[in-house]
């Protein structure tokens, strides 16, 4: 029942905050259609990179948005009075991540169709590209969590998540990828899409584990 | 078998003063220096000058005697600082905490050397500065690993709890290191370039062994010699620390 509380909280703190929830997807659609512009329109090159060149633009996206998953709580003191309340810490951080992803990452996943199309990507990937980021994008809510988490008593520590949480990105991104050219050129996208299951499954149990030891360390 | 408990929890606990620390590493801290530098000048002395030269790859594969210890010095600093922060967490000793921080920018120097250094051997070897092998990306995250655990170890004013929060960290990364290791292996089988592999490691003849296995020990020692030295840095930081706070308080109490 709190944990149902908190998500709609959450969310109904991030509609309120108007555009600025947005940004996110802002900065998917900007940097996505950047990179065209940046190598030049030949569709045979848009079409080898789409595949990359999408995930990484949605994973720097999700990078983005995660300062506000924690900080704006700990900076009003209502982080304090919801780790007193009755939720255990650890459902409280898997109640945010989720409430993040919803508001942030679900409007990633669905203007991604129309970005394919832009970067002229191979349609056979695309059920393919639409599964790992489902998949994948909540993993890195969660991993973004411990990021996020660990750096909220220190100054600056925006720009310290994104070093923070670079390195366990990675396989995300490359098992993501993996899936998705696997799809296109026919050798299989289903071991890439289960290893991504279970990062997910496995990051669901420990992820929240770490960023409540973090957040209980940055409270007291 | 109380009294065999004892001696260990003795043993543990010896080092965790950090005055008594500091008067033990002096007694042991000329000797390390030495063997480190005996170690690593004969090792270099071995392997520049005295081991002949590779039938396939001429003197440059003579980087070799400093390219492999970098590495395996870089992951097993690593190790060391997850064993450090884990001990941190169970037992709160203090060493530990400060053992995990001053550790970190070693392995990174090593690591960094280890890529630098393997860069200089892939150049007339491959006719290519970098390459995204599977090795070599995994090395060049192991060291963004790095760099964050030392921003985030440095970002808290409170000592003690940036060494919680990195030592999470580092926890949290060690879980990751065969990940990383496992899926850029699979990404670089997937992405395998149209020329011939040439990675793989010639069998060493013995008498390469020999300045290998030394330099190895010649950086252990160093890393024990630059640990001692950061970890009285360290030491002596907190009780000027400690020392400030006693003067802030006095001046307070006083006005």
């Amino acid at each position: 029942m709190a944990f149902l509380t908190l998500i709609k909280r959450d969310l109904r703190l991030a509609i309120r905050g108007g555009i600025g929830s947005l940004m996110a997807v802002v900065f998917f659609i900007v940097s996505a259609t950047l990179f065209p512009l940046g190598v030049g329109p030949e569709s045979a090159l848009l079409e080898r990179i789409a595949p990359g060149v999408l995930w990484v633009c949605a994973l720097l996206a999700s990078m983005l948005s995660l300062n506000h998953l924690f900080q704006d709580d700990y900076d009003d003191g209502s982080l304090e009075v919801i780790i007193l309340g009755p939720l255990p810490l650890e459902l409280v951080t898997i109640a945010k991540v989720l409430a993040h992803w919803i508001s942030t990452s679900l409007p990633l996943i669905v203007i991604t169709p129309v970005l394919a199309i832009l970067l002229n990507l191979d349609m056979s990937g695309f059920p393919t590209l639409m599964y790992s980021l489902l998949l994948g994008t909540p993993i890195l809510s969660l991993i973004g969590s411990i990021g996020a988490s660990l750096t909220l008593g220190t100054r600056r520590g925006g720009i310290l998540v994104s070093l923070l949480v670079l390195p366990i990105y990675v396989p995300v991104l490359i098992f993501a990828t993996g899936a998705i050219e696997g799809a296109i050129f026919g050798f299989g996208e289903s071991a890439n899409l289960l290893i991504l299951a279970a990062a997910l499954v496995a990051s669901l149990v420990l992820a929240p584990w770490a960023s409540a030891a973090a957040l209980r360390m940055a409270v007291e | 078998m109380t009294e065999k408990k004892q001696g260990a929890k003795l043993q543990l606990h010896f080092l965790a003063n950090p005055g008594r620390f500091v008067r033990f590493s002096k007694n042991l801290f000329p000797w390390l220096v030495l063997v480190a530098l005996t170690f690593i000048i004969s090792a270099l002395v071995l392997g520049l000058g005295v081991v002949p030269e590779d039938y396939r790859q001429g003197d440059a594969y003579r980087i070799i005697f400093i390219h492999v210890p970098a590495s395996w010095m870089g992951l097993m600093i690593y190790v060391i600082i997850a064993l450090a922060a884990a001990a941190g967490f169970i037992w709160r000793h203090p060493l530990a905490d400060l053992i995990a921080k001053s550790s970190a920018p070693i392995g990174a120097s090593f690591t960094l050397i280890s890529l630098v250094t393997g860069s200089f051997w892939g150049a007339p070897m491959w006719g290519t500065w970098w390459v995204w092998d599977a090795r070599v990306t995994s090395m060049l995250i192991l060291f963004f690993l790095y760099l964050g655990y030392i921003a985030l170890s440095n970002a808290y004013d409170d000592p003690t709890k940036g060494a919680r929060a990195s030592g999470i960290l580092a926890l949290v990364g060690i879980v990751n290191i065969p990940i990383i290791k496992f899926s850029v292996d699979w990404w670089n089988t997937l992405h395998q370039p149209a020329t011939i592999s040439k990675f793989d490691r010639p069998s060493m003849d013995s008498s390469m062994i020999a300045p290998l296995l030394l330099m190895i020990l010649g950086f252990v020692a160093y890393y024990l010699v630059v640990l001692i030295i950061r970890l009285r840095a360290e030491i002596a930081d907190r009780r000027i620390r400690n020392l400030r706070m006693i003067q802030v308080d006095q001046h307070n109490m006083s006005a």
